[in-house]
Formats: structure tokens, sequence, C-alpha cells
């Protein structure tokens, strides 16, 4: 059998493709909640980030006072940041709806700093530990690499995430309405629709999406407040290189980007960290509007 | 001037007037385009805005409609004052709009496009008698909306606001832009909404378009409403027309 690729282990070559494949899932479901908030609200929600963080400290907080376990965390920290996302929205982005976007996005930038200055305060900077839920602690060995099975469970979901996001927006009633105001609200506003309200859910909905990875990620990177902030940095490039347009094309941009960085730290590991805003440099010197991105 | 059409109207119908537009206002930021509006609509009736290009037929209709925010004065409609009303609360008391450039989103196909307004009412149009009225949409369902020609543009939305249940229909220029056959054929439709009871305004450059379809032509200039012309006194009024309109 193979064993190795131009002088690389195949199993360390799996393992840090698979790595990257993990990655790049994150970065896809958040891209896509960026997107779709992008899309109605004109706001480049700074603070994706912190909900996202959220989403990891209800869990564990949720399990270290209430006992809540892994599971239903999957569906009640969405759920409660979701709601917060909700309030954030009805109290504080609605008074700037009609001011130029800049100023969403340091209203969010705030908020982000806010949240992770609370959770810094009560928490502390070193991570928290959050155990990998006992049904999936173990793992497979597939002969060529070993399958940790938690690891593709991730895979598995925010990928049927990202395919029921998709298929919300682009093939039902409820889409088709979100879609028609991204283009016109005035107009879909004349037809009858609660627009501001359909803002709402859509704030409220983007917020869950990012809290559910929060929840998702929490058994696999340490629990703490700067984790979010982190990975936002790399999201938002991750936007940039696909464009603001497209939901199919930031779940392809965050998958591919991801594969891209595990590969680049089997190859060229130095590299690693900022091959991916080297790329941002790239696309945006061919194609300022992103690959996947409509030029407006 | 400001009596005449109030008094031209129950000349026309015995029944109050459906729609009564008094002392309409409005402002595009700090520019006053609408300075005073007066007219009246019965049930039933076609009646055209005409004017010259910036006259204010557009931002009546809006400001009927509830889109532009800073309006004031009074809009009753079906003997409910709508002014502080937002666009979605006027929508659901059943009136239909068809913006300038007829807002088909080019993000959604043909059938979205048509199931996007909610239905209000029983009066509502099936599927069926829509798919009669526009047989050129039915093959096109699935088409990306703005792939359609302008003609089958405008009349997926009419189509559109007809399936709501709205029976009181503001056009903003239907004919704008498309061939004479085209215009013949959006005619014939509103001339057979009007035979099935539905209320038109229909903001019009084509007066002679307009001449064929409407009861009533309201002139308007600088954002009010300087005279009412029956339809069955055009001809007599043609000069006058013509000096209004600048043609």
């Amino acid at each position: 059998m193979l064993t190795d690729l131009i002088g690389i282990p195949i199993q360390a070559l799996a393992g840090q493709l698979l790595l990257g494949l993990i990655n790049g899932s994150f970065y896809a479901m958040l891209s896509l909640g960026l997107a779709i908030i992008f899309g109605l609200l004109h706001i480049i929600n700074f603070a994706h980030g912190a909900q996202y963080t959220m989403g990891a400290f209800a869990a564990w907080m949720g399990m270290t006072y209430a006992g809540i376990d892994y599971w239903w965390a999957l569906l009640l920290a969405p759920l409660v940041v979701g709601l917060i996302g909700v309030a954030i929205e009805r109290l504080l982005l609605v008074r700037i709806r009609n001011l130029p976007a800049l100023y969403g996005l340091l209203l969010t930038f705030g908020l982000a700093l806010i949240i992770q200055g609370l959770f810094r305060n009560y928490f502390g900077a070193s991570g928290l530990r959050y155990p990998i839920p006992a049904a999936l602690s173990s793992g497979t060995n597939l002969g060529f690499m070993f399958l940790p099975h938690y690891r593709a469970w991730v895979l598995f979901v925010s990928l049927a995430v990202c395919l029921v996001t998709w298929f919300l927006i682009e093939r039902t009633t409820i889409g088709s309405t979100l879609r028609a105001a991204q283009e016109n609200p005035n107009l879909v506003e004349a037809f009858g629709i609660n627009v501001p309200r359909l803002i709402t859910i859509t704030y409220g909905a983007g917020v869950a999406l990012a809290a559910f990875a929060g929840v998702l990620a929490a058994p696999i990177y340490s629990v703490q407040p700067q984790m979010g902030a982190d990975l936002l940095i790399v999201v938002f490039a991750v936007v940039v290189i696909g464009g603001m347009g497209s939901i199919l094309g930031s779940v392809v941009t965050g998958l591919c980007l991801g594969l891209v960085e595990g590969l680049t730290k089997v190859f060229y590991p130095e590299a690693s960290s900022v091959v991916i805003f080297f790329i941002m440099i790239l696309v945006l010197m061919v194609k300022p509007e992103g690959l996947f991105g409509r030029a407006s | 001037m400001a009596e005449a059409p109030a008094a031209a109207a129950s000349a026309v119908q015995p029944v109050g007037p459906l729609l009564a537009v008094r002392g309409l206002n409005a402002w595009y930021g700090e520019s006053h385009v609408l300075q005073g509006m007066d007219f009246d609509v019965a049930p039933g009736e076609v009646v055209t805005l005409l004017g010259r290009n910036g006259a204010g037929k557009t931002t009546t209709l809006r400001s009927i409609m509830g889109v532009m925010r800073k309006r004031a004065g009074s809009i009753v409609f079906a003997d409910r004052q709508t002014i502080a009303l937002p666009a979605r609360t006027v929508a659901r008391l059943g009136i239909g709009y068809v913006p300038e450039e007829r807002g088909i989103f080019a993000s959604l196909s043909v059938l979205e496009n048509l199931h996007l307004p909610p239905v209000f009412s029983r009066s509502a149009m099936s599927d069926q008698e829509i798919s009669d009225l526009f047989p050129n949409l039915r093959e096109r369902l699935s088409s990306q909306g703005t792939r359609l020609s302008g003609g089958e543009q405008q009349m997926l939305a009419i189509a559109r606001i007809l399936r709501t249940g709205a029976r009181f229909l503001l056009l903003d220029e239907p004919t704008e832009g498309l061939a004479p056959v085209i215009i013949e054929q959006i005619g014939r439709t509103i001339g057979l909404l009007k035979e099935r009871g539905y209320t038109i305004v229909l903001v019009e450059q084509n007066f002679r378009f307009a001449s064929t379809v409407a009861d009533r032509h309201y002139v308007v200039e600088q954002g009010r409403v300087i005279d009412m012309i029956k339809n069955r006194d055009i001809a007599a009024n043609l000069d006058k027309l013509q000096n209004y309109l600048g043609i």
C-alpha cells in the first residue's frame, strides 16, 4: 500500500485534510450567517464571533451549572443566543437602520468587545474544558488514518446545516420573501409583508447559526473569550474571497479554504496561518467582488 | 379647482368615493413634491393621472400606498383614514400596487414572484384564473423573473397583485417602453378587469392609451391636480390637454 506521497506520510496528509475540512466547515457556517445578515440588514455583523463564543459558553454554563448535556445544548444554546440576537436587533440595530453601514459595523464591533470583556471578567482568559459527548468519544481506524467520531460528526452536522439553510433560502416561500426583501424591501412591504419583523427574525437566525457553530466547537477548541474573535478574522477573509452574493458560494469557499489551509500545514507549515490572507489579496486584485459575488 | 373633482365624481357614480385624497403633501428630503393633491376615485372606475415628467404622479401612487415616508394630508380608502398607516397595512386593505418599472425581482423565479404577496381576501383570483388571463406566463413559471420580456414582466406584475385579492389597483405607467401590440393587450386586460368591477388608478404619459381605457383623467402639474377631464369629453379638450402635457 502506498504509505507516502512525495515524501509526506499519507496518514499525516489525511489527518491535516480532515482538520482542514473541519476548520472549513466552521468558516462555512459563520460566513453563511454573515452573508444572510448582510444581505438583508446591510450590516457587517462584527459581533458574529462573539455570538459564536456565546454559543460555546452557553453550552459550558449549561453543563456546569444546570447539568444540561451536549445534545440539549446543541438545541438550547442557539435558541437562547438567537433570542439575545433578536433583542439586540429590536433594541439597538433598529435605531441605526437608516444610517450608513459603517454605523452598524461600529455598533456590532462595540458589542463584540463588551461581550468578550464580560466573559474575560467572569471566566478569565484561559480555556475551559468541555468534554466530547460519550457517544462520540471513540474513533475508527480507516486504515490510512484514524477518524475521531466527534470530528466526523462535526463535519456531517455542519454540512447538513449549510444544506438546510441553502434549501430554506432557495426553495421555500420564506426564502423567496427573504431574497425579495434583499432586493427591494419597500416593494415587499407594499405587498403586505412585515419587513421589519422579517429583518428581526433573519438577524436572530444568523446569530443562532453562529451560536450553533460555537456549541459544535466547544469540545474541540477550548472554550475561551477570544475564540470567536480569532476565528472571525479568518471568516472575514473567507467572505471577501467568496463574495457576499451567494449562499452556496460562502459554503464552498469556506470548505475549500479550510482544505487549502490544511494542505499548507503539510507542505509549508510556516505559511499556514497567512495563506488565506494571501489568497484574499490575490482575489481582491483580480476579482474584487469575490469569486461568487456579483459586481454592484 | 379643488371642488371640481369631488363634484364630478359624484356625477359619475351615485355612491361615495372608494378613494378620497385631500390636501395630500409629500416630500423627498427637502424637496416638496406633492403640494395639496385633491381627487376622488369612485368604485369600479378607471381613472388616470396625466401630467409631465416630475409632476408628482408616481409620488401620488407611492403616497397612497404608504411607500413615501414623509407625507401629510388625508387619504381615505373605503372609509378608513390611511395617511399614517405603513405600506403593509395599506396593502392588506385591498390595494394592489404595480410600481414604475414593474418591480419584478431578479432573484426570484416567475412563480416565486407570482406567489410573493400573501393572499388577503376571498375575492382573490385563483392560479387557474390568472393562468387563463395571462397564458404567456404559463410556460415561463420556472424562468428567472427578469428574463421575461418587458410585456410579460408587466403581465406578471399585474397577475401578482390580482392573486392577493386586491380590488383596487394602482398601476404606474404599465405601457412604458412596450411595443404597440403589447400595449393593446394590456389595454384589453384593464378593460376586462373594469368589467369585473375592479377600480384602477393609472399613471400614464401615453394619453392616447389612457383615453382607450379610462373614465376620467386628472391632470397633475407641480404636485397639484389642475384639471379633470371626462373621457367622453376628451375630443373637445384635445388642445387643452396637449397644452398641459406639452405635446
